[in-house]
């Protein structure tokens, strides 16, 4: 039953889905904040090499070293997205280009491959890697077990975010001043509300956020560092489209991750694996063409309804202008 | 108190003085990076600048790659003056690639230069036109997000690209040999059928180069002289605004994605007719370089201005010569992706000294800030 494809694509879905939710989580609080940052796949693939480079170079047991790599690999994705919210907060800059600027900057012919190849990460085995956990002893339990009870600790902690960031925007005050400012940062202001320093901190912590999706490719998916774009190969765009048609609702983000997550990994390898013979660059285009197709349905709709986008999102906010 | 706002009047020499200033700027943040990763930015630069720009080999090269970027970059400009951000500039040029090439192979050597290259040319610009026109009707039509659509389009069309010539008896793949059906390549153009070029003074200048300051000056008429120029400026300034005055919005950002996707197509024609020859589907071919989106850092760098695109095109891909030809200890790789970024992110910042002021002082006088609102 365990080794059925339908098991074995939902449990690869979970795992590939892991890095999409957590950079759409961090972009879903960007966002809800007013900023679109399009450099979350940059981030992602700053956030991998750091990631990596963190864990052969930190000492201890091999526990703590993957929290000290997944925490370099967040303080990467930080320190590009402190980059964007200066240039679009306070500097006024367009978003989109100064999300696109970062990407160009940080991404496969950028930082992310001047970092790898100046730190000699091009190669090299890894020490350690996330290896999955079977939680409460159930893995072999039909059909859950491998699905839900034995993936990697960065599975667990992603579901622990989801119901951070939901809790934290719908039941907290702060959350609340977070959608304050994304849906009318004139008003937001005007109740005291510092809309600068709100959009600065999630704007990083969305880098952040992005900077451990990126880890979960070159610490637990495929483990390794390489050179150029491969690595992430467009999830960090797919994590914007998430957070789209996800209606900026983090519980919502989770279903989507999986649904791109059994796509772009789980379907492909578990086919193969079955000895179905379909060609690779059909497989490979899926997840893209999906993501159109899901794009499409999500925008008729909420065209009809608008719900969700905040509406000051891609908007600077110039406290003189308002 | 540092006071900033808006200027009123925005005096002409600044939109030329803060991006030339901007791009001094950005070399300065490049020195300090690369000295802190421990090389030599003079060094560097000399290096650079050699490569680059010095002597008749050198500006070979960098014309060489300065033409598809002239292209993808015109393309983005196009769509990025109406706010149209079609980033899928890559995929285009590569479908620009595949039908342009298309119509070569099947034409055959035994035809007139001349209907090879125009028959290239329109079929390159048209292929990438549909193809930026799935985007845009989706945008036009459903109100789709298009910089996502048009992004994700660009993996399809590499893996399309990929596929015809890895992996399918596609009628550009040459299956003649029994070399080329063991390791898979792409029929290959006629000598008969190559894209001519012009040599002054010994530096070749292909016909692409020049086709893209052709298509650079009917592009500058086109936002200069024309009602659709004028239309797509308000379109872009506020689309309601246009909606309401009875431009027709849908229409024009069809044909805005339908000229931008087809610019892309000719530049993907040019590499196939000016340069490669073949459809290089290899990883060292149309997809290593990334044109599509360092065409999008040509536009913004230009300001979207048509002319001045040209040159930071000719500018960039002096940088990408550069970048391709001395890898290794003074030049390392993945710098050419940091400088990009980093003078980009210089110019948006930049652009804050252009629409704004900085003044230094206790408090503006309440007479200039009160306009302000009108502005806004």
């Amino acid at each position: 039953m365990n080794d059925s494809l339908v098991v074995q694509v939902l449990a690869q879905a979970v795992l590939y889905g892991t890095p999409i939710l957590f950079a759409a989580l961090g972009e879903l609080l960007a966002e809800r904040s007013g900023v679109l940052n399009l450099g979350v796949e940059g981030m992602m693939l700053v956030g991998a090499t750091m990631g990596f480079w963190g864990m052969q170079r930190a000492p201890g047991p091999t526990s703590l070293v993957l929290l000290l790599a997944i925490l370099t690999a967040a303080f990467a994705g930080l320190v590009l997205a402190a980059i964007h919210a200066y240039l679009v907060v306070t500097l006024r800059a367009s978003q989109i280009v100064s999300g696109l600027a970062l990407t160009i900057f940080a991404g496969g012919l950028g930082l992310s491959s001047y970092l790898g190849n100046d730190l000699g990460l091009a190669d090299v085995p890894p020490k350690h890697q996330f290896s999955d956990i079977d939680v409460f002893g159930l893995k072999d339990v039909s059909v859950v077990g491998p699905i839900l009870f034995h993936q990697s600790a960065l599975v667990y902690a992603s579901w622990a975010f989801v119901v951070i960031v939901a809790v934290y925007l719908a039941r907290t005050r702060l959350g609340l001043n977070v959608r304050a400012v994304g849906e009318s940062p004139g008003a937001a202001d005007a109740m005291g509300i510092n809309v600068v320093r709100y959009r600065y901190a999630h704007v990083l912590a969305g880098g952040a956020l992005a900077g451990v999706g990126g880890a979960c490719y070159s610490l637990a998916i495929t483990p390794g560092w390489t050179d150029g774009d491969s690595l992430v190969g467009g999830a960090g765009w797919i994590a914007i489209a998430l957070v789209i048609f996800s209606f900026w609702r983090a519980e919502l983000c989770l279903v989507g991750a999986y649904l791109f997550g059994g796509l772009s990994g789980g379907l492909p390898s578990a086919l193969q694996a079955h000895g179905y013979k379909i060609k690779p660059e059909f497989l490979n285009a899926l997840p893209y063409l999906m993501t159109i197709v899901v794009l499409v349905l999500v925008s008729t709709s909420l065209a009809r309804r608008r719900i969700g986008a905040p509406a000051a999102l891609g908007i600077a906010y110039v406290r003189e202008e308002r | 108190m540092i006071k900033v706002e808006r200027r009123l009047v925005q005096p002409r020499w600044l939109s030329v003085g803060v991006p030339v200033g901007s791009v001094a700027v950005s070399f300065v943040v490049i020195a300090v990076v690369l000295l802190i990763t421990g090389h030599d930015p003079l060094h560097t630069y000399r290096r650079l600048f050699i490569a680059a720009f010095d002597g008749k080999a050198a500006w070979n090269d960098t014309i060489t790659l300065a033409t598809p970027l002239l292209f993808t970059g015109l393309a983005a400009a196009v769509a990025f003056r109406m706010n149209l951000f079609n980033i899928g500039g890559e995929g285009q040029l590569y479908i620009g690639a595949i039908t342009g090439s298309g119509v070569a192979f099947w034409l055959g050597p035994h035809h007139a230069k001349t209907l090879t290259i125009v028959l290239m040319c329109v079929c390159g610009a048209a292929g990438a036109a549909i193809w930026a026109l799935i985007p845009g009707v989706l945008k036009a039509f459903g109100r789709t997000n298009e910089i996502i659509t048009s992004l994700m389009l660009n993996y399809v069309a590499g893996l399309l690209l990929t596929y015809m010539i890895f992996d399918s008896a596609s009628p550009w793949r040459d299956v003649s040999t029994v070399q080329t059906r063991s390791f898979p390549q792409s029929v290959a153009l006629q000598p008969s059928q190559f894209w001519p070029a012009v040599h002054p003074g010994g530096v070749v200048i292909p016909f692409g180069f020049l086709l893209a300051f052709g298509v650079a000056a009917a592009l500058w008429v086109l936002f200069r002289l024309t009602r659709f120029g004028y239309e797509m400026n308000v379109i872009g300034d506020s689309q309601r605004a246009a909606r309401y005055s009875g431009m027709r919005t849908r229409r024009k950002i069809l044909a805005v994605m339908a000229i931008s996707g087809a610019v892309a197509g000719l530049g993907g024609a040019s590499q196939v007719g000016d340069f490669s020859h073949v459809l290089d589907a290899s990883a060292q071919g149309l997809q290593a370089a990334n044109y599509g989106y360092t065409g999008i850092v040509v536009a913004a760098l230009g300001r979207y201005n048509p002319i001045a695109v040209c040159l930071v095109g000719v500018l960039l891909g002096g940088l990408q010569n550069a970048g391709l030809f001395l890898q290794g200890a003074d030049f390392p790789s993945g710098l050419v992706g940091v400088m990009q970024g980093i003078i980009l992110f210089c110019t948006l910042g930049g652009e804050l000294l252009i629409r704004y002021r900085v003044r230094l002082g206790r408090r503006a006088r309440a007479a200039e800030t009160a306009p302000a609102a009108e502005v806004a």
